[in-house]
């Protein structure tokens, strides 16, 4: 194969999104990352990815590929058997603990149905034990950055999977975290909802200024979303290539009907297809 | 789920979510049903009783055993007192305790592997067989205490049990927003473990409820005469008697306490899961 991950990255990496001096230094370096389970399965191996601020960033494969393992290596949920994680923009406690900025957004919206969705967007600050009234207006802020100020005081239950969708976003956003992790957070709504979400999302992304990894193994999804795709292959979890999206924000209907549109998603799937094949 | 038909599109301008109507007609229906069908049966017993002439020492009419309970209420009441002071404390007992152990159970794998098989053991024997020994134990002059512990040993398990497994209950996506965010084990425990461990605990405490009064019964009949001045010592008594229709009486007053006991439980479980629980939700298709 002529897609060696090295090569790629290089070329990718030549143009991050806004080149001053100050954000060319990645928000996260991964370099040499593995990672294996208990029972020798390797879920991935050898992963080098440098994730920039303000980015939005999407992990592309066939299941099985890792990509889910990765992001949450990032999130630091679960320990990695070798390589390096390094955060050179965030602090580092005593105990050389980086103080990660992330939320993160599982595949369900893991929302606890005892508590009203104010206090599930709360969660994030009461355990860090922000009091209520001290954090109240942001609560109060980033649900109506999600557009669900009417429904503070309604109970999970009492929403459709596409708000409880929004409500898991408002809660990852609560903190204000520099890198927003995704974990295939659409994968289950239907089509129409997620197109709906898809579009809020960059417009969420724009506002809240934060850098977005996203994972999907749709590849129409991540063309329409991202500014870099990462493809991964699996069997060991790998990157095999990087491609960029140049397209303008914001990224409207008719940017999805455009024939450049079509030409990246050609690409991607041509990138794809190498992938499940390797 | 429930109320998702209502809300089928994802509007964010969408304001209120619908509240379903509530049918008045359909709730005295359901209401009346059950109370009818229990006067004909009530009505049929009557009948039957006085058409095969039955004698009152086989099964009195449902009128003599009104009249029996009327005239005999203040012993009835008295003895009312005793077995709902059991009831209750075992009942109170079984819960801080269950809840207490399940908890501790549960905190370290350890500790449940270590404990749990003692703990089924102690479910599985019958406790009619130890009561001989507790009673011995405690003495003939602290009955009441006796009768609390066997009646406790028989509504403990559920409430043990259900905890447990409730504690174990919490969702693992949750689990990993809790991680994400670095909870302490105690805001595990306060913010998602109980939360999601309560509809078992309640489910626990409504079986627990019910057998803290059969406990309570099944200990009376073991202690007999030796203190015991209970409802079901009651019944004992009047069956050696052949005083069927005091028999009757209060085995009536047993069965009015212990519905009253399921319906306070139901409607403590109804108060804290209404908002929020499928157990507790109406399905509209």
């Amino acid at each position: 194969m002529n897609y060696s991950p090295a090569k790629i990255v290089a070329s990718g990496s030549a143009a991050p999104p806004m080149e001053t001096e100050k954000t060319r230094k990645p928000l996260v370096r991964a370099q040499h990352v593995n990672k294996t389970y208990s029972n020798g399965t390797v879920a991935l191996k050898d992963l080098n990815l440098d994730v920039y601020p303000h980015e939005f960033i999407s992990l592309l494969g066939p299941s099985g590929c890792g990509k889910s393992t990765a992001l949450r290596i990032f999130a630091g949920l679960g320990a990695y058997s070798g390589g390096t994680m390094d955060w050179p923009q965030s602090m580092y406690d005593v105990s050389g603990k980086p103080e990660r900025e992330v939320g993160f957004v599982f595949q369900e919206p893991t929302l606890m149905p005892w508590a009203t969705v104010f206090d599930n967007v709360y969660l994030p600050h009461r355990l860090k034990d922000r009091p209520k009234a001290e954090v109240a207006d942001r609560v109060r802020e980033v649900l109506e950055l999600v557009g669900l100020s009417n429904f503070a005081n309604a109970y999970p239950r009492e929403l459709s999977g596409g708000m409880k969708m929004r409500v898991s976003v408002a809660r990852a956003l609560v903190t204000r975290p520099k890198l927003l992790l995704m974990d295939e957070p659409f994968a289950a709504l239907d089509e129409i909802t997620r197109t709906r979400l898809s579009n809020d999302l960059l417009e969420i992304w724009s506002l809240a200024k934060c850098t977005v990894m996203f994972v999907t193994h749709s590849v129409f999804e991540s063309v329409f979303l991202s500014q870099r795709i990462v493809v991964m292959a699996a069997r060991p979890g790998r990157i095999i290539g990087e491609l960029q999206v140049n397209a303008p924000y914001p990224r409207t209907k008719e940017y999805r009907l455009s024939s450049e549109y079509s030409e990246h998603c050609r690409e991607v799937s041509g990138l794809l297809d190498v992938a499940m094949r390797s | 789920m429930t109320v998702e038909a209502t809300l089928s599109v994802d509007d964010r301008t969408e304001g209120q979510v619908a509240k379903p109507e509530r049918k008045s007609w359909t709730d005295i229906v359901d209401a009346v049903l059950p109370l009818a069908a229990g006067l004909f049966f009530l009505g049929m017993w009557e009948f039957l009783v006085y058409y095969l002439k039955v004698s009152k020492f086989i099964l009195p009419p449902p009128s003599a055993i009104v009249k029996t309970f009327i005239a005999e209420w203040p012993t009835i009441f008295v003895a009312l007192k005793y077995t709902a002071a059991v009831t209750i404390g075992a009942f109170v007992a079984a819960v801080v305790s269950g809840i207490f152990f399940g908890v501790l159970l549960t905190s370290h794998r350890r500790i449940e592997r270590t404990f749990w098989p003692y703990a089924v053991t102690m479910q599985v024997t019958p406790v009619v067989a130890i009561a001989p020994l507790v009673i011995i134990w405690v003495g003939l002059d602290r009955v009441w205490l006796s009768m609390l512990i066997l009646a406790w040993m028989v509504a403990f398990f559920p409430m043990l049990s259900n905890t447990a497994v409730g504690m174990n209950s919490a969702d693992h996506g949750l689990l990993n927003v809790f991680e994400l965010y670095e909870a302490s084990r105690w805001k595990r425990f306060r913010y998602l473990q109980l939360p999601s461990a309560l509809p078992y605990i309640l489910a626990g405490a409504r079986i627990s409820s019910g057998l803290s009064v059969i406990g309570a019964v099944v200990a009376e009949f073991v202690a007999g005469s030796g203190g015991s001045r209970g409802l079901a010592f009651m019944i004992v008594e009047s069956g050696t008697l052949l005083n069927i229709p005091r028999m009757f009486s209060a085995l009536l007053m047993l069965s009015i306490f212990g519905m009253s006991i399921w319906y306070i439980t139901a409607s403590v479980q109804r108060l804290l899961l209404h908002r929020w629980h499928e157990s507790e939700l109406k399905q509209e298709n």
